[in-house]
C-alpha cells in the first residue's frame, strides 16, 4: 500500500485519438437459429449448404476490434458475401475490408481471422484471408504476408502480437 | 482501597509471579494475576505496588516489562477500576509516554485499556491525547502499536466525544499528525473510519481542511493487491470503499477533490477511472451548485470523452452513472433568487455536444450520444422536460429525414429511450404533460413503424407504442382505433415474423389493460369473425396459412384477455368455439382442440390474480369442459370426432391443465362451493350441475367398464389436487379407495397413473392422524399385492414411486421405508431401469400434482434431505449390487445429484467424486449425459477440488466427446470447456494432447457439436498464452 504511488497521469488510451473515432456500425446478425434437423441425431450438417457463411460468421463475427469495442461485424469488416466455403474442397476464403484505406491494423486484423480459423475448422480445410480488392493502401503487401505459413507461425512466436491477437478473440469481457 | 476483601492469595504470592513474569520472562503469570484481581485476591494498587522496584529499574527491557504486566491487567480488569485509581493509572502512563521507545508499546496498551473504562474521570481523555500527540511519533512505531493508538482514539471518540471536541480544531489537526504516512492496510481502514467519524460528527476542522483532505486523499486511487492467503483480511474493494466514503462525505473538499478526480479520469489505469467516477457519483449525494459551478465544464468533457471512446462498458456505465447524479445534483439544489441556474447551462452543452451525433444513425457515437441525453434526462423532472423537449421534435424530424429502415429503427430506438423516462414523472399538477404536444407526430412515427416492411423496425415500433400508451390520457379513441387495428395485423404476421407475432400479442394484452373499451370493440369483433370463417372454411382451404391463422387467432383472444371485462367476451367465444368444432365437422383434429385448450389455459393464467375473473373463470369454464368430456365418455356405437379426439391422451392431459389452473387460485369458499359439485359427480354419476345434462347413459367411471369414462379420472385429478388444503372433500374415504382400485387393476396406463397420482396428490394434503396412516396402509397393502401379482406389477410401481414422492415432499415419517422399498427395487430384473428413473420423478418439480401452486405440502429443503438420508444407501448399494443392474444405482443416483442444489453438493463432492467418474465409463448414454451435466457446474465452481482429478476427466471428456449420442458429445465438450477454469498450470501438461484431440470434433457431423468444439477449443489454446 503507497501512498499515490503509480498512479498514472492523463494521455494514453484514455485521451489518445483513435485513428476513426466515429465509424459507422452495422448491425450484428442474432444468434444462428437452432433447426430441427440440426437436432436430428441421424442429419448431417455440412460445413456449407445454404448457411456455410452463418456457420463460418459464428467464427470469425465476434473476433473484437484491436480498437473499439466493437466486433468486426458491427464494423462491416467482415460480411456474408465475402466468406466463401466448400465443404467437398475443404477450402475457405474470407475477404476482410479495412474501415480505412490506411488503417494500420489491417494485417493484425488478417492475423485474427486466419487465427480463429486456424483454431476452429478442421485440419482438411485450406484457407486463404486477404483484404477485398481496393479497400487498402498496401493491399498487396498484406496479403502476401498473410499468405506466407512461415511468416504467420513466426508471427504467432512474437508474444506481444499473439497478445494481441488472443485478446481480439477472448470473449467479450 | 479495596484492602478489606480477604487476603485468600498472600502477597508473597504475587510476588513470585511478578518475578516469575519479570525476570523470568515466562507469559503465564500474567492471566494468573489478572484472574486474581478479577475475582478479588488483590487490588491493582498492589500489583503496583509488587511491580514497585521493575518499574523504576534503570534497564529499559526490564521497565518494559513491567508495564506490559500492568498493561495485560488492566486490558482484562478495565472495568473494576475506581476513578482514584483510574487518575493515578493514567498520571503514571502519561508519564512513562517520555520513557525509552522500548517501553512505548506497553505503555500504549495500558492506555488503550484506560481509553475503554467506563469511570475515567472528565478531562482525562483530552490529556491523554495531547501527550500522546505531543510524546509519541507514531508512524516510528510497529504496526501493531500503531493500531493500538487508533483504539485508543477510537475508544475516546465513542465515548468522550463532547470532550474531544473541546480540543477544537487541535484533535484534528493532532489525528493528521498521527496517520499521516501510514502504509498498512488494517490501520488505513481504522484511519480512514475515524476521519469519517470526525467529518459526519462535526468536530472542528478549523483551518486544517485542506492538510485533512491531503493525508486521506494520497491513497486515492487505491493501489492495493491483498498478498496470497490473504492474511489480514482486508480487501482492496474494502479500502476503496472506506475511502470514498471519507472523500465523499463533505462538500468542503470539493474544491480539492474535484480536480484530482478529474485528473485520475484521464488516467490510463481502467479501476482508477472507475474509482473516479464512482467517488464523483458519491459525492453528488452531498454537493450542491456551489461546489460544483467551477468544474462542471471539465467534468463533463471527462464523463463525455470516456462514454464515447471507452472500449470498456464498465466506464460508460459509470460515467452515465456520474453524469446521472450530477445532473439530480445541480436539479436538487435552492437557488437564491438572484443566482443563475447552473443546470440549464449544463443541460445546454451535453445538448450542444450530442444533438448531432443524433442525426447521422448509422454512426458509432449515435447510442453514447443518446444515452449521455436519456442520463442526465432521468435525473429530474425538469432536466427530462429541458432534453425531451430539445430531443423529441429533432428525433421526429430526423425520422422524416432518413428513409432506410435500419436508420429508422435506430432513431425510434432513441425515442423509444426518451418516451420511458417520461413514466418516471408524473405530471399531477399539470394539465398536460410534456408529450402532449407531440403527440400525433409521435403516433403517425409509430404506425410508419408498424408498417413497414423491416420487422426490427416493426418491433421498435410496438415497443414504443406500449410505452405511449401506458401514458395517462394521451391516446384519442381515433389513435386507438388505428393501433388496435395495426396490432391486428401483426398478430396475424407468418411464421417468419414470429418475434413481431409476439410482441403484437404482449402489447395488445398490456395496451388491453389500460383501454379495454378500445380493444372489445374494435378487436374481438375480428377476432370473433375470424374464428367462424375458420370453422366454416377449414375443411375447404385446408393448407397450412389456414391452420396457423386459425392458430394465431386463438393466441390473439388468450393474449388480450387481461381485462375482467375481455374475459367475459373471449372465454365464452372459445368455449363455444370448442362446442361447435363438436357439432358441426368432423376433421378437428387433436392438435386444433389441444391450441384452444392452451388458449383457455393462458386465460385461466390471466385471470388468477383478480378473485373475480377467477371465479367466473372457474364457474364458466369447469362445468362446460366437463359436460363436453362426460358426452365425449358416453359409450356411443358411432362415436363423434370431437368425442374420439377429447379422450386422447395429449388432450385430456391439457383439459386437465386448465382445470387444474382454473381452480389453484380460488379462495376456500368458492372451491368448497365447487367440490360439492365434482366430487358427487365422478362418485355417483350426479350430472346436475352440468350444463348440458342429458347423457344417454349414466356416467360411472368408477365402476363402468369402459375404459372411456374412466379415462376422465385425469380430469378429477386436476380439480381435487389444485384445492386449497383447508377445503374438505366429500366422501372422501370412498374416494380413496376408488382411485386405489383403478390405480392397481386395469391394464389402461393413463387412468391408473392418474388415479395413482391423484390418491398421491390427496395424501399429501391430508393432516397427520389416524385417517392418513389407514390410507397409508391401505396404499402398501394394494402395492405389494400389486408386485406380487405380476400382471399389475408395473402399475403397482407406479403408485409406490407417487405415494413415496408425496410423502418425501412433506418429510412424512413413513417416506424412509418407502424409499428403501423403492431403492429394493433397483436390482429387480424387470422393474430396476424404471426404479431408477423413478428418482428422477422424485426429485423433480411436477407440472400438474404435488406443486406448491396447487396447494401440495412441498418442504423446502426436501431434495437436500432426501441426498442425506439416501446417497449414503445408494452409495453402498451400488456396491454390493451384481454387476448387471449397477447402471441403475449409478442413474439414481445421477437423478438425485443432478437436481441438488450445487451449494449442497459442493461439500460432499469429494466424497461422491470417485463414483461419478465411474458413471462417465458407464455404458448408459442416459448416466452419461447425466453425469455430465453434473460435473460441469461443479467444475466452475470448485476447480480445486476437481483438479486433482484432471487426468480422469480430461481422458473420460475426451473419450465421450465421441459418443454416439449428440447430447453426450455435446455436454463432454461443455465439460471440456469447463475445464479450462482449473488453475493454468494443472491444464498445461493436457494442452497439446486436448488441442490435438479437440480437433476431431471440429469435423463433427452436427453443427452444434462443432459449435461446442470450436469455443472449447478456442479457449484450450488460450490457456497459459499472453493476452487471455
Amino acid at each position: 500500500m503507497v501512498p499515490r504511488g503509480s498512479g498514472g497521469g492523463g494521455g494514453g488510451v484514455g485521451g489518445g485519438l483513435l485513428e476513426n473515432a466515429n465509424p459507422l456500425i452495422y448491425e450484428r446478425s442474432g444468434e444462428r437459429p437452432v433447426t430441427a434437423g440440426e437436432e436430428d441425431e441421424q442429419v448431417p450438417d455440412s460445413i456449407d449448404a445454404q448457411s456455410p457463411f452463418l456457420h463460418l460468421t459464428h467464427l470469425i463475427r465476434s473476433i473484437n476490434d484491436p480498437e473499439h469495442p466493437l466486433t468486426l461485424e458491427e464494423l462491416n469488416v467482415v460480411e456474408q458475401v465475402r466468406v466463401q466455403v466448400s465443404d467437398p474442397e475443404s477450402t475457405v476464403a474470407v475477404a476482410f475490408t479495412p474501415t480505412i484505406p490506411h488503417c494500420s491494423m489491417a494485417t493484425l486484423i488478417g492475423l485474427s481471422i486466419k487465427v480463429k480459423l486456424l483454431r476452429s475448422l478442421p485440419q482438411r480445410f485450406k484457407m486463404d484471408v486477404h483484404i477485398t480488392p481496393g479497400t487498402h493502401a498496401s493491399e498487396h503487401a498484406v496479403n502476401k504476408q498473410l499468405a506466407d505459413k512461415e511468416r504467420v507461425a513466426a508471427a504467432l512466436e512474437n508474444t506481444h502480437l499473439l497478445e494481441v491477437v488472443n485478446q481480439c478473440l477472448s470473449a467479450r469481457s | 482501597m479495596a484492602a478489606a476483601v480477604g487476603a485468600a492469595a498472600p502477597p508473597g504470592a504475587l510476588w513470585g509471579l511478578v518475578q516469575d513474569f519479570v525476570m523470568g520472562q515466562q507469559e503465564a503469570p500474567a492471566s494468573q494475576v489478572a484472574a486474581d484481581v478479577k475475582s478479588g485476591s488483590y487490588t491493582i494498587l498492589q500489583v503496583v505496588e509488587a511491580l514497585g522496584s521493575s518499574l523504576e529499574n534503570p534497564e529499559p527491557r526490564t521497565r518494559a516489562r513491567g508495564i506490559q504486566l500492568l498493561s495485560q491487567v488492566l486490558l482484562q480488569c478495565y472495568s473494576l477500576l475506581l476513578e482514584k485509581e483510574v487518575v493515578h493509572l493514567i498520571l503514571f502512563y502519561e508519564n512513562r509516554l517520555k520513557d525509552h521507545h522500548l517501553v512505548i508499546p506497553s505503555v500504549l496498551q495500558g492506555l488503550r485499556a484506560l481509553s475503554m473504562c467506563g469511570s475515567l474521570p472528565p478531562g482525562l481523555a483530552v490529556s491523554v491525547l495531547k501527550a500522546i500527540f505531543q510524546e509519541v511519533h507514531v508512524q516510528s512505531l510497529l504496526q501493531v502499536d500503531r493500531h493500538t493508538v487508533y483504539s485508543i482514539i477510537t475508544n475516546f471518540m465513542r465515548s468522550r466525544e463532547e470532550e474531544l471536541k473541546g480540543l477544537g480544531a487541535d484533535f484534528t489537526f493532532g489525528f493528521i499528525q498521527v496517520m499521516d504516512g501510514e502504509k498498512d492496510p488494517r490501520n488505513l481502514l481504522v484511519a480512514f473510519r475515524i476521519v469519517h467519524e470526525i467529518i459526519s460528527r462535526d468536530y472542528s476542522l478549523g483551518p486544517f481542511v485542506e492538510e485533512l483532505f491531503e493525508v486521506t486523499s494520497c491513497y486515492f486511487p487505491i493501489d492495493f493487491t491483498p498478498p496470497p492467503n490473504d492474511p489480514y483480511g482486508v480487501q482492496r474493494e474494502d479500502l476503496i470503499l472506506s475511502l470514498r466514503a471519507v472523500l465523499a462525505s463533505t462538500p468542503r473538499f470539493a474544491e480539492f477533490l474535484l480536480p484530482l478526480l478529474i485528473e485520475k479520469v484521464d488516467s490510463e489505469i481502467l479501476s482508477a477511472k472507475l474509482d473516479s467516477l464512482q467517488t464523483l457519483n458519491a459525492c453528488c449525494a452531498v454537493y450542491g451548485q456551489k461546489e460544483l459551478k467551477d468544474f462542471l465544464p471539465s467534468l463533463w468533457a471527462s464523463i463525455r470523452r470516456e462514454v464515447f471512446q471507452t472500449a470498456s462498458e464498465r466506464v460508460e456505465a459509470e460515467g452515465l452513472a456520474a453524469l446521472h447524479s450530477l445532473t439530480a445534483c445541480l436539479s436538487r439544489s435552492v437557488l437564491r433568487a438572484d443566482a443563475e441556474d447552473l443546470l440549464d447551462s449544463f443541460l445546454s452543452n451535453i445538448l450542444q455536444d450530442c444533438r448531432h451525433h443524433l442525426c447521422e444513425p448509422d454512426m458509432k457515437l449515435v447510442w453514447p450520444s443518446a444515452k449521455l441525453l436519456q442520463a442526465a434526462a432521468g435525473a429530474s423532472a425538469r432536466a427530462c422536460d429541458h432534453i425531451t423537449s430539445n430531443v423529441l421534435p429533432l428525433l421526429l424530424e430526423q425520422f422524416h429525414k432518413h428513409s432506410q429502415s435500419s436508420q429508422r429503427r435506430t432513431i425510434l430506438e432513441m425515442l423509444l429511450g426518451f418516451l420511458k423516462l417520461q413514466q418516471k414523472w408524473s405530471y399531477e399538477d399539470k394539465d398536460e404533460g410534456p408529450l402532449s404536444g407531440f403527440k400525433d407526430q409521435l403516433c403517425s412515427v409509430i404506425f410508419m413503424a408498424l408498417a413497414d416492411p423491416s420487422t426490427q423496425l416493426q418491433l421498435v415500433g410496438i415497443r414504443t407504442l406500449t410505452v405511449l400508451g401506458s401514458q395517462p390520457d394521451l391516446l384519442s379513441s381515433g389513435d386507438l382505433e388505428l393501433a388496435v387495428g395495426h396490432l391486428h395485423r401483426l398478430s396475424f404476421l407468418e411464421e417468419d415474423s414470429q418475434s413481431c407475432r409476439v410482441a403484437a400479442l404482449e402489447a395488445s394484452g398490456a395496451l388491453a389493460t389500460l383501454y379495454p373499451e378500445a380493444f372489445s370493440n374494435h378487436l374481438l369483433p375480428r377476432l370473433a369473425k375470424e374464428l367462424r370463417r375458420g370453422d366454416s372454411d377449414v375443411t375447404r382451404e385446408g393448407g397450412p396459412t389456414k391452420c396457423s391463422r386459425h392458430l394465431y387467432c386463438l393466441q390473439a383472444l388468450s393474449a388480450v384477455s387481461t381485462h375482467p371485462s375481455i374475459v367475459k367476451e373471449t372465454l365464452p367465444l372459445l368455449l363455444q368455439h370448442l362446442g361447435q368444432a363438436n357439432k358441426e365437422y368432423m376433421t378437428t383434429a387433436s392438435s386444433e382442440v389441444i391450441a384452444i385448450c392452451q388458449s383457455l389455459q393462458q386465460i385461466a393464467e390471466k385471470c388468477q390474480q383478480n378473485p373475480e375473473s377467477c371465479w367466473y373463470f372457474h364457474q364458466t369454464a369447469v362445468p362446460y369442459l366437463l359436460a363436453l368430456a362426460v358426452q365425449a365418455s358416453m359409450p356411443e356405437k358411432e362415436p363423434s370426432f370431437l368425442g374420439k379426439v377429447l379422450l386422447e391422451d395429449e388432450v385430456l392431459t391439457t383439459l386437465a391443465s386448465v382445470i387444474g389452473t382454473a381452480t389453484t387460485h380460488l379462495s376456500p369458499e368458492l372451491a368448497a362451493q365447487s367440490v360439492t359439485h365434482i366430487v358427487p359427480l365422478f362418485l355417483d354419476g350426479n350430472t346436475s350441475f352440468l350444463p348440458e345434462n342429458s347423457f344417454p347413459s349414466r356416467f360411472q367411471p368408477f365402476q363402468d367398464c369402459s375404459s372411456g369414462q374412466r379415462r376422465l379420472v385425469a380430469l378429477l385429478m386436476a380439480f381435487v389436487c389444485s384445492l386449497p388444503r383447508n377445503v374438505e372433500i366429500p366422501q372422501l374415504n370412498q374416494l380413496m379407495q376408488e382411485l386405489l382400485k383403478i390405480s392397481c387393476q386395469h391394464s389402461c396406463s393413463f387412468s391408473s397413473t392418474a388415479a395413482a397420482k391423484c390418491f398421491a396428490g390427496l395424501l399429501n394434503k391430508l393432516p397427520a392422524g389416524q385417517q392418513l396412516d389407514e390410507f397409508l396402509q391401505l396404499a402398501m397393502d394394494t402395492v405389494e399385492a400389486g408386485l406380487g401379482s405380476g400382471a399389475f406389477c408395473n402399475q403397482a410401481f407406479t403408485l409406490l414411486l407417487w405415494v413415496t414422492k408425496a410423502l418425501v415432499l412433506r418429510y412424512h415419517p413413513l417416506s424412509s421405508c418407502l424409499t428403501t422399498r423403492l431403492m429394493g427395487l433397483l436390482s429387480d430384473p424387470e422393474l430396476g431401469p424404471a426404479a431408477a428413473d423413478g428418482f428422477s420423478l422424485l426429485m423433480s418439480d411436477c407440472t400438474d400434482v404435488l406443486t406448491r401452486a396447487g396447494h401440495a405440502d412441498v418442504r423446502i429443503m426436501f431434495r437436500q434431505r432426501f441426498f442425506t438420508d439416501n446417497v449414503p444407501a445408494l452409495v453402498q448399494g451400488f456396491h454390493a449390487a451384481p454387476q448387471g443392474v449397477k447402471p441403475n444405482y449409478l442413474k439414481g443416483l445421477s437423478h438425485v445429484l443432478n437436481r441438488l442444489p450445487k451449494p449442497v453438493l459442493l461439500p460432499e463432492l469429494p466424497t461422491l467424486l470417485s463414483l461419478l467418474l465411474e458413471a462417465l465409463s458407464c455404458p448408459d448414454s442416459v448416466v452419461q449425459l447425466s453425469t455430465l451435466n453434473c460435473l460441469q457446474p461443479l467444475l466452475l465452481e470448485a476447480p480445486q477440488v476437481m483438479s486433482l482429478h484432471v487426468d480422469t476427466l480430461v481422458t473420460k471428456f475426451l473419450n465421450l466427446s465421441s459418443s454416439p449420442s449428440m447430447a453426450v458429445r455435446i455436454a463432454a465438450l461443455q465439460c471440456m470447456h469447463a475445464l479450462t477454469r482449473l488453475p493454468t498450470p494443472v491444464l498445461l501438461p493436457y494442452k497439446p494432447q486436448v488441442i490435438r484431440a479437440l480437433a476431431k470434433p471440429l469435423d463433427d457431423k452436427k453443427r452444434l457439436v462443432r459449435k461446442e468444439a470450436v469455443s472449447a477449443r478456442g479457449e484450450w489454446f488460450l490457456l497459459g498464452s499472453p493476452g487471455s
